[in-house]
């Protein structure tokens, strides 16, 4: 069994756990991800490791509450546990010292960007970190980045926080300005990372983004993760979830991701016109 | 007295009521049928229909015990050689195999031996009786077996039963492969392979799911860190293979393999009360003309779409299928378009909303021995439909490959065994089932299993004499 051993809320919700599971954590790398079901019928859901911690045997996911799976998950409280949680999927981010890494991080992906920008310093990198959200009480994890990160550049779209600003205004300074930008790592909505990867095109900069698609095994098995990547096709959960931002095709991914969104919102209403069987709330 | 010259036939439920629900199909012989046909066997001598069995099952022995009315001991028969009969019974391919040699397919039907096996196991687990009790020995070596489908699940039950203790690595939250998340409830019930495994258990067979080899553990690890003395890799042809034409992408395009996890593994046709949802539109075309094609077909049939079609570029000669499964199809009114391959599936507002196909026509011989299948110029048509699946094949999952050192794999990326052994060009590592072959057979697979038992058994006791 996989017990919630830490819970908090880091905005209204968006929830962090810290998860009991040795053997993932003593395997987990920066970019990686893990599949849970909340209980025996749960949906598969993948989330991004945010963090690990070898010695404690735990893994923190942090989760934004979007639809009936993850509104049921946020429920679950410190000494519950979770059905199933598999993992460390995925490759892990490709980490040397490029020179200066800029890590751009959007609403819900601040948290995922966290252990790449940490491990990105741990290799001698200047990290430059752009954390973006729609607004101040949403904002996350801005100590942790500002304690991995050389310098910390805060965006909200309606200005109640750092700059009132898109993340890639600051980022198309810095790309502007007169030191190298050697690498972009951009985490955040399909949107985002598509303005991220169209902002440094012309600069000729590496960029990486990682993508979330609809998935379900997370093993190669299901093909239902395929995302357009230059020419080719690739599966997200085994060749990614990081790919070149610049050969994906974003519009792609996010038709993709919108797949099932006529059923999960008739499951939504009908969790919360309180019919529902299928949940225990 | 003369013998019938046709089988017994199989009671079903009616074609019209079942593509409605996931109950079973094949509902099972009585007492009087399974008496009867058992009847028909010659008990021939020489035994043809044992050469046709990948795991030589001891064919006359068992049907003579069905006939003098001791199931009890029919299952004891069978059991000493195959773990998963009432599996086998279900989803075997019988006509390609012990039945094609059975004397009296010659002048009419073969014994159904198949449905005879299902009838064995289905009796024997309803009627109980007594559990199988664990040999294993605590201080036995120990074997990692990764993949639980029927490869797996069969070298472990063979290990277990000689004193060995064996832990079966599965990726998914099931063990159970293609049974569990594959081939439907329908066919072959879901509660029929967990009965099997839970023997299996009962034997001393630990299962770990939710583990990745490859990546939660590496082969290496598993050898060198968590104390395992050799392993067994089962981990099937699982790589869904698309088409690569226009419009593959767009949503209402399904892979096989994701459409049927959905359904089977996941139960989404009980959405919302399970948490997973599936997209089945009003008109599905299905591609292929495999197992994997009728299941698919059948399946979007049962979650309510109105006109299903099977696209599939040889003639109805060729179909891979299972005969007993393309003949359930037809009855349930899928639509067979023979001769035909798609060239584009077309969108709108980014959802399917037609495949374009075109006609073909079989030309000269191929490499298989098959007529190759050519395009007729000009045929192009379009097929209104808003879904499609694709079961065009599968290959090897490439996750263990390529993070276990030393082990040698082909141009197709499937391990390289022994045909005998199972035995890698790593030492202690034995592989066998879909993932050395490519995508076979249930009962081929457990064939496999059960020689890269007897070789690990041997390789491991040389290795304690040591
Ligand atoms: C590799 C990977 C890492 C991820 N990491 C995180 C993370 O760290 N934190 C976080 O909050 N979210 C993360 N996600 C997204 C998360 O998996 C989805 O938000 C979640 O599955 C939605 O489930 P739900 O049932 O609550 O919502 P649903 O009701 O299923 O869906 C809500 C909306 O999300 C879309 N959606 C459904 N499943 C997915 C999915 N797997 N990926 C993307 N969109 C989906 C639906 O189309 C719908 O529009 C990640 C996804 C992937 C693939
Ligand atoms: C829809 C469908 C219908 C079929 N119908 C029939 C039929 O009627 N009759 C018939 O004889 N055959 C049929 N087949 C083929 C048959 O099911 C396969 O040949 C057989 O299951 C192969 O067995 P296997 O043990 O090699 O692999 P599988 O059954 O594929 O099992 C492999 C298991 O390994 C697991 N795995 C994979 N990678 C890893 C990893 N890295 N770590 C841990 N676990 C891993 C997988 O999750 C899976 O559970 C069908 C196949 C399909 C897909
Ligand atoms: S070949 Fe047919 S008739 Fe002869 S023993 Fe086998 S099943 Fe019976
Ligand atoms: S999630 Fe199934 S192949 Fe990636």
């Amino acid at each position: 069994m996989y017990e919630i051993l830490v819970k908090k809320e880091l905005a209204p919700s968006v929830k962090l756990f810290e998860v009991a599971a040795p053997q993932i954590a003593r395997k987990a790398q920066a970019g990686q991800f893990v599949i849970l079901r909340v209980d025996a019928e749960g949906e598969r859901v993948p989330l991004t490791i945010a963090d690990f911690n070898r010695e404690t045997g735990s893994i923190t996911i942090i989760f934004q509450e979007v639809g009936a799976s993850t509104k049921l998950l946020g429920q679950l409280e410190v000494g519950d546990a979770l059905h199933d949680f598999v993992g460390p999927l995925g490759q892990p981010t490709h980490v040397e010292n490029f020179g200066t890494v800029v890590c751009v991080g959007g609403g819900i992906g601040i948290a995922p960007v966290y252990p790449i920008a940490r491990a990105m310093k741990e290799a001698g990198n200047k990290v430059i970190s752009i954390i973006g959200a729609r607004s101040k009480d949403i904002l996350i994890y801005e100590e942790e980045m500002a304690s991995v990160s050389d310098e910390l550049i805060i965006t909200t779209d309606d200005g109640t926080k750092g700059r009132k600003a898109l993340v890639t205004e600051p980022l198309k300074e810095l790309l502007d300005g007169s030191a190298p930008v050697n690498l972009v790592v951009a985490i955040g909505p399909v949107i985002m990372m598509k303005f991220v990867a169209e902002t440094t095109r012309p600069y000729g900069v590496h960029t990486v983004a990682s993508l979330n698609p609809i998935m379900v095994d997370g093993t190669g098995m299901c093909g239902g993760c395929r995302v357009a990547v230059g020419k080719e096709n690739k599966f997200a959960c085994v060749d990614g979830p990081e790919f070149d931002a610049h050969l994906v095709d974003f519009d792609n991914l996010m038709a993709r991701q919108r797949m099932y969104k006529r059923q999960e919102k008739d499951h939504s209403d009908h969790c919360e016109g309180g019919s529902c069987k299928c949940q225990s709330h | 007295m003369s013998i019938s010259l046709k089988k017994h036939p199989m009671p079903e439920q009616d074609p019209k009521v079942r593509a409605g629900n996931f109950e079973e199909v094949a509902l099972g012989y009585t007492a009087e049928l399974a008496t009867a046909e058992a009847a028909r066997c010659l008990q021939c001598k020489a035994a043809p229909c044992r050469q046709g069995c990948p795991v030589e099952i001891d064919i006359p022995a068992f049907i003579a015990q069905l006939k003098e009315g001791d199931p009890a001991g029919a299952i004891r028969t069978i059991q000493q050689v195959n773990s998963l009969p009432a599996v086998c019974g279900r989803v075997c391919p019988q006509e390609d195999q012990c039945e094609k040699y059975c004397v009296l397919a010659k002048k009419g039907e073969a014994v159904a031996i198949g449905r005879l096996e299902r009838y064995a196991a289905d009796l024997a687990r309803e009627q109980g009786g007594e559990d199988p009790v664990s040999v294993v020995r605590e201080d036995a070596p120990k074997v990692a077996v990764i993949g639980s489908g029927p490869a797996g699940l069969s070298v472990a039950g063979d290990l277990a039963k000689k004193g060995f203790r064996v832990t079966v690595f599965e990726a998914l939250h099931l063990p159970g492969g293609v049974l569990m998340y594959g081939i439907p409830q329908f066919r072959l019930p879901k509660e029929v392979v967990q009965a099997e495994i839970d023997v299996l258990r009962k034997l001393g067979v630990q299962f770990e799911v939710n583990a990745v080899i490859g990546r939660t553990f590496t082969v290496d690890e598993l050898l060198e860190e968590e104390g395992f003395d050799a392993a067994f890799i089962g981990t099937g042809a699982g790589l869904p293979y698309f088409m690569g034409i226009e419009g593959e992408n767009l949503n209402g395009v399904y892979s096989a393999n994701e459409f049927l996890t959905r359904c089977n593994l996941m139960k989404a046709y009980q959405f919302p009360t399970s948490g997973t949802p599936i997209h089945v539109g009003e008109k599905v075309a299905v591609v292929g003309g495999g197992n994997v094609a009728m299941d698919a077909a059948r399946t979007a049939l049962r979650l309510g779409a109105e006109k299903v079609y099977i696209v599939y570029r040889r003639s109805d000669k060729e179909l891979p299928a299972r005969l007993e499964e393309i003949h359930h199809a037809k009855e349930e009114g899928i639509d067979f378009q023979f001769l035909t391959a798609p060239l584009a599936v077309e969108g709108k507002d980014g959802w399917v909303s037609g495949l374009t196909c075109i006609r073909m026509e079989l030309g000269e011989p191929d490499d298989s021995g098959r007529r190759r299948p050519v395009e007729v110029p000009g045929s192009d048509f379009t097929l209104d439909v808003d879904t499609v699946i694709i079961a065009i094949g599968q290959g090897p999952n490439p996750l263990v490959q390529s993070t276990t050192k030393g082990m040698e794999t082909n141009r197709k990326g499937n391990i390289v065994a022994d045909e005998q052994t199972g035995a890698t060009t790593k030492p202690g590592v034995f592989a066998g089932g879909d993932i050395v072959t490519g995508a076979a057979t249930v009962i081929l697979a457990m064939g496999a299993g059960k020689k890269a038992a007897v070789a690990i058994a041997d390789y491991l006791n040389e290795k304690t004499k040591k």
